[in-house]
């Protein structure tokens, strides 16, 4: 966190509105509203899909027609009017783009806005970026160097077009068509999404990075990722998210689906910056994801999350320890303010022998917000000497905000040990008064106590990650106090 | 330095402060001392600013403005250090980024450059050998699971750091072992100069061995009621606080 300067920090405060509200002229390609099997036949064919593809989605869409909208959150909304969404939009483009150079120059500044310059971040990190704007992949680097170690990232229409047997193999493996409302709706409509392949025994020699950003008022965005390490490989994945201001509600239903092989290891990080919705509560971003991923022997899936944005966010990331000796882990910051929603933990499922899972939750509540965790430890019958430990606090700010944790823990295996700790604290008029007697000015001072109760999980992040989270934790909370 | 006169003040009604004198010039160094409850700490927090206490009278120059209309935190950036009774913990926050932000934020306010990270780290070593501060705990989280006297050590390493015009102790000697007293005062007295002042609260005459004071004053019910050179403070620890409270009450009559 060496780079992260206080006059950065300072600028970020300055800027009181929600700083990536904007959008871009691109002209988008896009279908009417509403949704039934030829809309969904008209995506698919747009998408040039092959038949198996449109038969996933045709039949994901029969099970969604047969499905309610989930309604035990600790959340309230008024439900998505499915049949006013448009679910297809793509930026016209005549042609796909050979080089970076070829890339519409509006796309690049939408891109430098948000502050990831793809020539910055090819020339300095080493990250390759494969940038969704609404709902198709326009630019994709570092292919070469990762496909000379057979590692494949690219676009999910793209792998379903170039890499249909994997696709075939182990897409709906984890999260079945069935598995919720959300995720069904999702496998009837998704339009792109990211793909990661790493080979046996491949370490991916660098961060993979995904920013999406939905762009077209109005648009659902239904977002698709599977990411498979082979036996004994491993990757780190990087998913950011920034979202134009808008007025109308936005859904966001994505599905992501983790598959660790024997002795293989993924890290998957997100950066959740969608639009919260104004100071009053109108408007922001519905975020509805399902994410799940399962271990083979002798694996390790981690999923760390900084959560800041969306209006309402319902997510569980989870981790079915299915192979002996596999590991699980979950580390978690959601914060909301103002009229924020948040209904969010884990599932960690053990059925393999010696699985171990850990569970670190950092809630913080600010305005008038309702932060809750919720989060399931299952132990199964076979389960023999499985491990959790979980944590889970609350940081209040104010008095009119609320924190909920929901635990459940289902045992089936006495061997089994499970720890679970939590806390609740407010933010002390002691802390912030020895800060300011330092010099500190109050946005400052909260800043540092929030990061300093984070640190775990931002521990967790890469280092690029862990100095934007930060400041993201700071813009969210501003004005919170006081 | 600083010139506090007729000070008023009072916590959820009751009157703590009653009409309170005090005048520090720059390069001198005052012990406050006084029996428990007689309002030395919140003397200390009103000057630092802290909100819970309201003047109801009186006023206090510091450094030729108005203190009293200052925040908290630009009490602090003109200058006036407060070394907490009970050092609040920061969990989290390790103690070089707490003071590197706090001195960046200090100099800004000064229009100072931020310092680098080369001097940073300089100061650092140079500052924790004077108070002999462990080096460890100067990348731990700020006084979180420090004992009683790393607390207290831990104040005036960040003193050292933020070089205060007016420093202000409250009883940072209690609890410290009597090595840890020895340098806690050679910190202190490094940091003597014509430009800088001290209030030291205390309850005991022994720092003052160390600290030379140039007064002493005593804090009865909210007034100092008695002032002195550091005489004073002997005579104190041999009598204890009843010949002043007598001589009080027969002058009330
Ligand atoms: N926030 C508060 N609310 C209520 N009473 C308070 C508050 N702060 C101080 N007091 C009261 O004011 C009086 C003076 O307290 P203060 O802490 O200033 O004493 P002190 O001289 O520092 O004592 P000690 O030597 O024990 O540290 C005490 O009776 C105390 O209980
Ligand atoms: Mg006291």
């Amino acid at each position: 966190m060496s780079n992260y300067t206080e006059t950065d920090l300072e600028k970020d405060l300055q800027d009181q509105e929600y700083k990536y509200g904007f959008v871009t002229n691109i002209e988008s390609d896009k279908i009417p509203v509403g949704l039934n099997e030829d809309i969904i036949r008209l995506i698919s064919s747009k998408k040039e899909e092959p038949n198996w593809m449109l038969d996933y989605r045709l039949k994901a869409f029969a099970v969604w027609q047969t499905m309610t909208e989930p309604e035990w959150g600790h959340v309230h909304y008024e439900k998505p009017k499915f049949d006013e969404i448009a679910y297809y939009s793509a930026p016209k483009q005549s042609k796909k783009y050979e080089s970076w150079e070829d890339v519409d120059p509006e796309m690049k500044a939408t891109m430098k806005k948000l502050g990831i310059s793809m020539e910055e971040q090819m020339r300095l990190t080493g990250v390759a970026v494969d940038f969704v704007m609404d709902s198709v992949s326009v630019a994709t680097s570092f292919k070469s160097k990762l496909s000379e170690l057979g590692i494949i990232f690219c676009s999910f229409s793209e792998a379903v077009k170039e890499h249909p047997e994997l696709v075939q193999k182990y897409m709906g493996t984890v999260i079945p068509t069935s598995d919720n409302f959300y995720a069904a709706l999702n496998s009837a409509v998704f339009t792109d999404g990211s793909f990661c392949y790493i080979p046996k025994g491949v370490r991916c020699p660098m961060e993979l990075s995904t920013y999406f950003r939905i762009n077209e008022g109005g648009t659902g965005q239904f977002e698709r990722t599977l990411v498979i390490a082979d036996e004994g490989a491993y990757v780190s994945y990087l998913e950011g998210c920034t979202a134009p201001q808008r007025d109308e509600n936005q859904l966001h239903a994505a599905v992501v689906e983790l598959i660790a092989l024997e002795n293989a290891e993924i890290k998957y990080s997100t950066v959740q910056n969608w639009y919260p919705g104004d100071k009053n509560g109108l408007g922001g971003i519905y975020n509805f994801v399902t994410k799940r991923g399962i271990c083979e022997r002798k694996s390790k899936i981690s999923w760390t999350q900084v959560e800041t944005g969306s209006a309402v966010t319902w997510k569980y990331p989870s981790c079915i320890l299915k192979g002996d000796y596999s590991i699980g882990e979950f580390y978690s910051v959601a914060v909301t303010n103002n009229y924020q929603q948040a209904d969010t933990g884990t599932k960690m499922i053990h059925l393999g022998k010696n699985t171990k899972s850990t569970i670190i939750s950092k809630g913080i509540s600010a305005g008038k917000s309702q932060n809750s965790y919720r989060g399931l430890v299952q132990i199964h019958k076979n389960a023999k000497n499985a491990r959790n430990f979980s944590q889970c606090d609350s940081l209040l700010m104010g008095d009119t905000c609320g924190a909920h944790t929901f635990p459940y823990i289902e045992c089936k295996n006495p061997s089994a040990k499970i720890e679970h700790e939590a806390t609740t604290s407010k933010i002390g008029e002691d802390q912030l008064f020895y800060c300011k007697q330092r010099g500190l000015s109050e946005e400052k001072a909260i800043s540092l106590i929030v990061n300093g109760y984070c640190k775990e999980v931002l521990n967790q992040l890469p280092m690029e990650f862990a100095v934007e989270a930060q400041k993201l934790l700071a813009i969210s909370l501003e004005g919170s106090v006081g | 330095m600083i010139n506090i006169v007729n000070l008023h003040a009072e916590v959820e009604e009751k009157k703590i402060l009653k009409g309170l004198n005090l005048n520090v010039k720059a390069g001198e160094i005052h012990a406050i001392m006084g029996p428990n409850g007689s309002g030395k700490s919140t003397l200390a927090s009103i000057l630092a600013g802290k909100e819970d206490y309201t003047v109801t009278a009186g006023n206090v120059e510091f450094d030729g403005k108005d203190l009293l209309e200052l925040s908290t935190e630009d009490r602090a950036r003109q200058g006036l250090f407060l070394a907490f009774q009970y050092p609040i913990e920061i969990p989290g926050v390790s103690n070089v980024n707490f003071l590197k932000s706090a001195l960046n934020e200090i100099r800004e306010y000064r229009g100072e450059e931020q310092i680098s990270a080369k001097d940073f780290l300089a100061l650092v070593k140079e500052k924790s050998a004077l108070v002999e501060l462990d080096s460890k705990l100067a990348s731990r989280s700020v006084n979180e699971g420090f004992s009683g006297g790393e607390k207290k050590r831990n104040e005036i390493f960040q003193m050292a750091m933020l070089n205060p015009k007016l420093a202000i102790l409250d009883e940072t000697d209690s609890g410290l072992d009597i090595d840890a007293l020895r340098i806690v005062a050679n910190g202190v007295n490094k940091l003597r100069s014509p430009k800088n002042a001290a209030i030291i609260i205390t309850h005991y005459q022994r720092l003052l061995d160390y600290i030379i004071p140039d007064f002493v004053h005593v804090l009865y019910d909210g007034r100092i009621v008695k002032s002195g050179g550091k005489e004073l403070a002997l005579e104190l620890e041999e009598k204890g606080y009843d010949w002043i409270k007598e001589e009080l009450a027969s002058n009330a009559e």
